[in-house]
C-alpha cells in the first residue's frame, strides 16, 4: 500500500505564524502586562565622550510615580560587573570592561548613566529629565585612522592604545596559498583601492525590550532577544544568576539582522533590578535610542590589492581592513571581521592571499553582527576590485570572472583561505541570470546611449558571490576563539493521539521556522503538516540552543530536527514489529507507515506512538517512549552562492539614480519552502541596495548621532524600491542531509556591490572610479563633475575619452 | 479628561491624560496589543489604525482627539471568523515575514484600496510610502496589495466600517 505521500519539502507552503501576525494576536515583549509591573527608562550620555563628575539623583528620586532611580553606584557598587564578549580574537586583544551603566566616563552617545524605575512608562521617561548630571568633556574619537595615529587621544586610557587587535591569515603561513608579497613584486598588473563599508543601523522594526519577573522561585525575563538561550548563559555568567533559576523567553521577535544577538547592558539592568525590587520590570526602548544604543553594524576602511595577469589571471590578493568597534567589544563583535576574512576570495581560485585587520576603538556606538557579518563586506570588495580589474585590463567583468572562478567540475574545491565549498555551480547561475536580465540587449543599449550622449546613462552591475553559511563546526569556531561551539540541538516528542511537538534551540525573528520545520518534520515522519507543532524561543521548551544567526537555522537547527527524526523512527520500529508481529528487518518505514515488506499489514506512527503511550504491550525492555532528542555538529559550512545583475539608470544632471532591473539567481541548494527563501532574497536585496544608495550613519564633529531617527536615516520605503526578479538553480549540498545551504544573508551579501558596481559603470566615462557609499545623488553629481579622488586606480586620465558632449551638455554645473 | 471611543465595535469610555496618544490608550488601557509602535517620529506606520474609516498613524493622534470616533485596528477587522480579504492576500502572498509591520501594512493597504480599487504597483509603493518594513523588501507586500483588489467584495474595506459607525452611533450615540 504505498499511496504516494507528496513530499513537504519542496512545496511553497504558506506560513503557519502568519495567523497570529495578520491578526495582531502576537506576543511581543512590550505586549506583556504583569500585576505590579514596574517600567524601567534609562538615561544616556548626551556626550561622546566625558568624565562623570557628579550625577544628583535626587529630584527625580521624588518625581511622581518614581519607585527607585539606580546609578552605578547602586547597580554594581563594586564595578565587578562587565559585559561579556564571547569573540576575544587574539590571546593579546585589548578588551576594556563595559559596564552595565558607565560610573566614571562615558565613551559614547547614548551610553547608559541611570535608570529610572516607575509606575508607568511615562512616568519613567519624564523623572529622566530631572537627573542631573555633570560632565566633563573629553577629546572625542571619531576617525579610525585618527584614532590608531601616533598621539591620538584614548578612549580607554587604561588600555593604553585604541588598538583592540590585529588579526591576520597568511595563505603562505598558512600553507594554503603562496606568499602575496612575491605575487605583487612579480605580477604584471597590480591595483590598489580604497573602499569604505559605511556604518549602518539594523533597524529591525520592533525595539529592544525585555521584561523580567522575579516573583518566583525561578526569575522568568522575556526578550526581544535572537539569543534566548546564549542570553541565559551569560546572564548566569555574568550575574552569578544560578542558571537553572533563569528561564528566557523570546516570544515573537520584531526582526533582528543580527541586531538583536548582544547581551545587553539593559537587559542586566533590567534583572538587576527586578531583583532589587522584587517587583515585575520592563524595559522597552524609543526608537531613537535604538538607532543611538542598539549595535551598528559595518564600518570598515578596507584597502585592496588584487594582482593579474596582463589577460586576467589573478594571482594575489592583500587586504587590510581597519574596523571601527565603537567604544566596546559586543557579543561578537570583534570577530565579524574575521568571517569576512575567509570570503575576499569569493568564488575564485586565487593562489595567494593574505588578510590583516586592525580592531579600533572609537568612541562611537559599538558594532557588531549586522544581516551577513563580515561577509558583505568581504564581498563588496572584492566584486568592485574585479570590475576595477576588468577596466584595468580593458576586459568585459564578466569574462574576467568567468576567467578566475572555480569550475563545476572542480568541486569540492578548497580555497586560499582554506575553506572546503563542497558544491556550486557559477557557469549555470550566471548563465540563467543573463538570460532573465537579458544581458547582451542591455550592453548594447548601454553603447547606444553612450554614443548617442543620453541625458540618462545605463550601468550595468555584476556581482557573483558566495557566502559560508550554517555557522559552524564548533572546532572551527575554536580554533578561531570563539567562545561557544556552533551545534544545534532540536527534540521531538510524538504525543499519544500522534501530533508531533519538535523543540528547536534555533529561535525565529521572521523566517518562518515554524513552518519549515514543520516540512521537515512532516517528511521525516509521516505526519500531516498541520500535525506538528514548533515550539522555540523559551529554554524552557527547548532548553538547549544556540540560537539564529549567520544563516545558521536550517542548515545546523534543520538537521538537527532530522536528526531527532530519525531516532524516534528507530525508537518506533521495534516498537512496531512488535504489533505487527514480524521482525523488524522485515519492517519498512515510508509515509508515517510501518509496513511489513510485500505485504498490506501496516501501523502507522500515530498508532504506535497511542501504543507507548498505552504501554500495555511493548517489546520486553523498551522504554515506554518514542520522545528523542538530538545534537547536531556540521562538519563544514555551507555555500550558498550566485549572480546578481543590476541594471542602474542615471540621470547625468542630477546624479539619480533608479534601478532599472535587478535580477538574481541564488543557489541556496534544495530549498525546503521556495516561497520563504523568496522573500528572504527580497528582503536581503532591500538591505543590501539600501546600503549601496540610501543608508548610513553620520555623526557630527562632537560625535552626536546626526541620524538618529527614522526622520534622518533613510530606510528605504516601498517607493524606493523597484521589483526584483528572483530565480534559483539548485546545487544540492553535499554536507547535510537536506541539501539545503542557507539563505537569509545571501541577498544583502550580493546585492550591494551589484549596485554600486552598475551606477560606477555608468558614469565610468566621467573619470569616476569609486564612489563612496551610500550613492546619493549629489555624491554621483559631484563625482561626475569632478572624477573620482582615488589614488592608485586608473584615474579620470585613463577613462572619460569621448564623452565629453555628454559633459558639454551636463548643465548642472 | 473623560473620553468614549468605539474600538472594533465596542465603546470604551475612560479617563486618559491629555498628552496620552492613541496608540498607547489602545494598548496599555485597552489592551488592543496588536496595534504596535515603532518609532516615536511618525515615520514607520507600523502604528496605523483606522480612524472613522480612514488610516492614521496611532502615535499621531491623541486619545482625546478619538473622542466619539469609531477605531478599527488589526484586532477587529476579521468579521465573524472571516479573514479580511487583505489579511487572507498577505497570508497567501508572503507578505511578512517577523509581522511587526504588517498590523499597520494592513491597515494602511484597505484604505490605498478604498481610494483606488485597481492599483497598479506604482500606486501600491507610493500608497505605501509612509509603512517601513525591514524584512519583506516591500515586493511580496506590493503583490498581496494587488491580489487583494482582485477579491475585494463591496463592504469589505473602510466603507463597511463607516456604515458600523453610522449604525453605532443611531443605537447608543453619547
Ligand atoms: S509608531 Fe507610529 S509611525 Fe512609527
Ligand atoms: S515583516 Fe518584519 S518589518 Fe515587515
Amino acid at each position: 500500500m504505498t499511496a504516494t505521500i507528496e513530499p513537504e519539502v519542496g512545496k511553497s507552503r504558506r506560513r503557519k505564524e502568519d495567523e497570529r501576525l495578520i491578526t495582531g494576536r502576537t506576543r511581543w515583549t512590550d505586549n506583556l502586562s504583569l500585576p505590579g509591573m514596574l517600567h524601567m527608562a534609562v538615561l544616556r550620555s548626551p556626550f561622546a565622550h566625558a568624565k562623570i563628575v557628579s550625577i544628583d539623583t535626587s529630584a527625580a528620586k521624588g518625581a511622581s510615580g518614581v519607585v527607585a532611580v539606580y546609578t552605578a553606584k547602586d547597580l554594581d557598587p563594586e564595578g565587578a560587573i562587565g559585559l561579556p564578549c564571547a569573540w576575544p580574537i587574539t590571546p593579546d586583544m585589548k578588551a576594556p570592561r563595559r559596564p552595565v551603566l558607565a560610573a566614571d566616563t562615558v565613551n559614547f552617545a547614548g551610553e547608559g548613566v541611570a535608570v529610572v524605575v516607575a509606575r508607568t512608562s511615562a512616568e519613567a521617561h519624564d523623572a529622566l529629565e530631572e537627573i542631573d548630571v555633570e560632565y566633563d568633556e573629553l577629546p572625542v574619537i571619531l576617525d579610525m585612522e585618527a584614532a590608531i595615529a601616533d598621539g591620538a587621544p584614548l578612549v580607554h586610557e587604561d588600555l593604553g592604545t585604541n588598538t583592540s587587535a590585529v588579526w591576520k591569515f597568511d595563505s603562505a603561513e598558512a600553507g594554503t596559498g603562496g606568499n602575496v608579497e612575491e605575487a605583487i613584486s612579480s605580477a604584471e598588473v597590480v591595483l590598489k583601492r580604497r573602499f569604505r563599508q559605511q556604518r549602518l543601523v539594523p533597524a529591525f522594526m520592533e525595539p529592544r525590550a525585555c521584561v523580567v519577573d522575579p516573583t518566583s522561585t525561578q526569575i522568568t525575563m522575556w526578550a526581544a532577544t535572537q539569543v534566548p538561550h546564549i542570553l541565559r548563559v551569560m546572564s548566569a555568567l555574568t550575574l552569578g544568576i544560578p542558571e537553572h533559576k533563569l528561564r528566557v523567553i523570546a516570544p515573537d521577535v520584531g526582526g533582528g539582522f543580527g541586531g538583536k544577538i548582544g547581551v545587553l547592558p539593559e537587559e542586566m539592568m533590567s534583572l538587576l533590578v527586578a531583583q532589587k525590587l522584587g517587583k515585575p520590570v520592563k524595559w522597552n526602548e524609543t526608537r531613537s535610542e535604538t538607532m543611538l544604543a542598539a549595535h551598528h553594524g559595518r564600518d570598515q576602511i578596507q584597502d585592496i590589492t588584487i594582482t593579474s595577469t596582463r589577460d586576467g589571471q589573478v594571482t594575489g590578493l592583500k587586504v587590510e581592513l581597519l574596523a571601527n568597534l565603537g567604544a566596546y567589544n559586543g557579543l561578537v563583535g570583534p570577530g565579524v571581521p574575521i568571517l569576512g576574512a575567509f570570503m575576499f576570495n569569493a568564488i575564485y581560485k586565487f593562489p595567494a592571499y593574505h588578510f590583516a585587520c586592525t580592531n579600533v576603538y572609537t568612541t562611537t556606538t559599538l558594532t557588531d553582527a549586522y544581516r551577513g557579518a563580515g561577509r558583505p563586506e568581504a564581498t563588496f570588495a572584492i566584486e568592485r576590485i574585479m570590475d576595477e580589474l576588468a577596466v584595468e585590463l580593458g576586459m568585459d567583468p564578466m569574462e574576467l570572472r568567468e576567467k578566475n572562478w572555480i569550475k563545476h567540475e572542480e568541486f569540492p574545491f578548497t580555497t586560499v583561505c582554506g575553506l572546503t565549498y563542497d558544491s556550486g555551480n557559477y557557469e549555470a547561475a550566471t548563465e540563467k541570470a543573463k538570460q532573465l536580465f537579458d544581458y547582451d540587449g542591455l550592453r548594447a543599449e548601454q553603447a547606444e546611449r553612450r554614443k548617442s550622449g543620453d541625458k540618462v546613462q545605463l550601468g550595468i552591475g555584476i556581482s557573483t558571490f558566495t557566502e559560508m553559511c550554517g555557522l559552524a563546526p564548533s572546532r572551527v569556531l575554536g580554533s578561531l576563539d570563539y567562545g561557544a561551539g556552533g551545534w544545534e540541538y532540536a527534540s521531538i516528542r510524538m504525543l499519544p493521539t500522534g501530533k508531533v511537538e519538535v523543540t528547536t534551540g534555533a529561535s525565529a525573528h521572521g523566517q518562518g521556522h515554524e513552518t519549515a520545520w514543520s516540512q521537515i518534520v512532516a517528511d521525516q515522519l509521516g505526519v500531516a503538516f498541520e500535525d506538528v507543532e514548533i515550539l522555540h524561543g523559551d529554554t524552557q521548551s527547548s532548553h538547549k540552543g544556540l540560537d539564529t544567526y549567520g544563516s545558521r537555522s536550517l542548515v545546523v537547527g534543520g538537521i538537527a530536527v532530522i536528526k531527532a527524526a530519525e531516532k524516534v523512527v528507530a525508537k518506533a520500529k521495534p516498537i512496531a514489529a512488535h504489533l505487527l508481529e514480524c521482525a523488524e528487518d522485515d519492517l519498512e518505514f515510508a509515509g508515517g507507515k510501518f509496513t511489513v515488506k510485500g505485504t498490506d499489514t501496516s501501523t502507522t506512527m500515530g498508532d504506535v506512538a497511542l501504543a507507548t503511550f498505552f504501554a500495555h504491550n511493548l517489546p520486553d525492555g523498551v522504554e515506554p517512549s518514542l520522545d528523542s532528542d538530538a545534537t547536531f555538529d556540521p562538519e563544514n559550512f555551507s555555500f550558498p552562492h550566485g549572480t546578481h545583475l543590476c541594471a542602474a539608470e542615471v540621470d547625468t544632471e542630477t546624479g539619480r539614480i533608479k534601478l532599472r532591473s535587478y535580477v538574481c539567481v541564488d543557489d541556496v541548494g534544495v530549498a525546503v519552502n521556495p516561497l520563504i527563501v523568496e522573500g528572504q532574497v527580497h528582503g536581503g536585496l532591500a538591505q543590501g541596495i539600501a546600503q549601496a544608495l540610501f543608508e548610513g550613519t553620520e555623526h557630527d564633529e562632537t560625535g552626536t548621532l546626526t541620524t538618529g531617527t527614522f526622520a534622518d536615516y533613510l530606510l528605504p520605503s516601498a517607493a524606493d524600491l523597484p521589483s526584483f526578479t528572483t530565480d534559483r538553480t539548485e546545487t544540492p549540498s553535499t554536507t547535510n542531509p537536506l541539501g539545503a545551504k542557507g539563505v537569509g544573508e545571501a541577498g544583502t551579501i550580493a546585492s550591494t556591490p551589484a549596485v554600486v558596481n552598475a551606477v560606477i559603470d555608468a558614469v565610468r566615462q566621467f573619470g569616476v572610479n569609486d564612489i563612496e557609499m551610500p550613492l546619493t545623488p549629489m555624491r554621483v553629481w559631484h563625482a561626475m563633475r569632478h572624477g573620482t579622488t582615488d589614488a592608485g586606480g586608473p584615474g579620470r586620465d585613463e577613462a572619460g575619452g569621448g564623452l565629453g558632449s555628454i559633459d558639454a551638455t551636463g548643465g548642472a554645473q | 479628561m473623560r473620553i468614549t471611543v468605539t474600538v472594533d465595535g465596542t465603546k470604551y469610555t475612560d479617563e486618559v491624560e491629555p498628552r496620552t496618544l492613541l496608540v498607547h490608550h489602545l494598548r496599555e488601557k485597552l489592551g488592543k496589543v496588536g496595534t504596535v509602535v515603532g518609532c516615536d517620529t511618525s515615520n514607520c506606520g507600523a502604528c496605523t489604525v483606522h480612524l472613522d474609516g480612514h488610516s492614521v498613524k496611532s502615535c499621531s493622534v491623541l486619545a482625546v482627539q478619538a473622542d466619539g470616533c469609531e477605531v478599527t485596528t488589526i484586532e477587529g477587522l476579521a468579521r465573524d471568523g472571516q479573514l479580511h480579504p487583505v489579511q487572507k492576500a498577505f497570508n497567501d502572498n508572503h507578505a511578512l515575514q517577523c509581522g511587526f509591520c504588517t498590523p499597520g501594512m494592513i491597515m494602511q493597504s484597505i484604505d490605498l484600496l478604498a481610494d483606488n480599487p485597481d492599483p497598479d504597483e506604482q500606486a501600491v509603493r507610493e500608497g505605501l510610502e509612509g509603512n517601513l518594513c525591514r524584512c519583506t523588501g516591500y515586493q511580496n507586500i506590493v503583490r498581496a496589495v494587488r491580489d487583494a483588489a482582485q477579491h475585494m467584495s463591496p463592504g469589505a474595506g473602510p466603507e463597511a466600517e463607516r456604515i458600523a459607525e453610522t449604525k453605532h452611533a443611531g443605537v447608543g450615540g453619547d
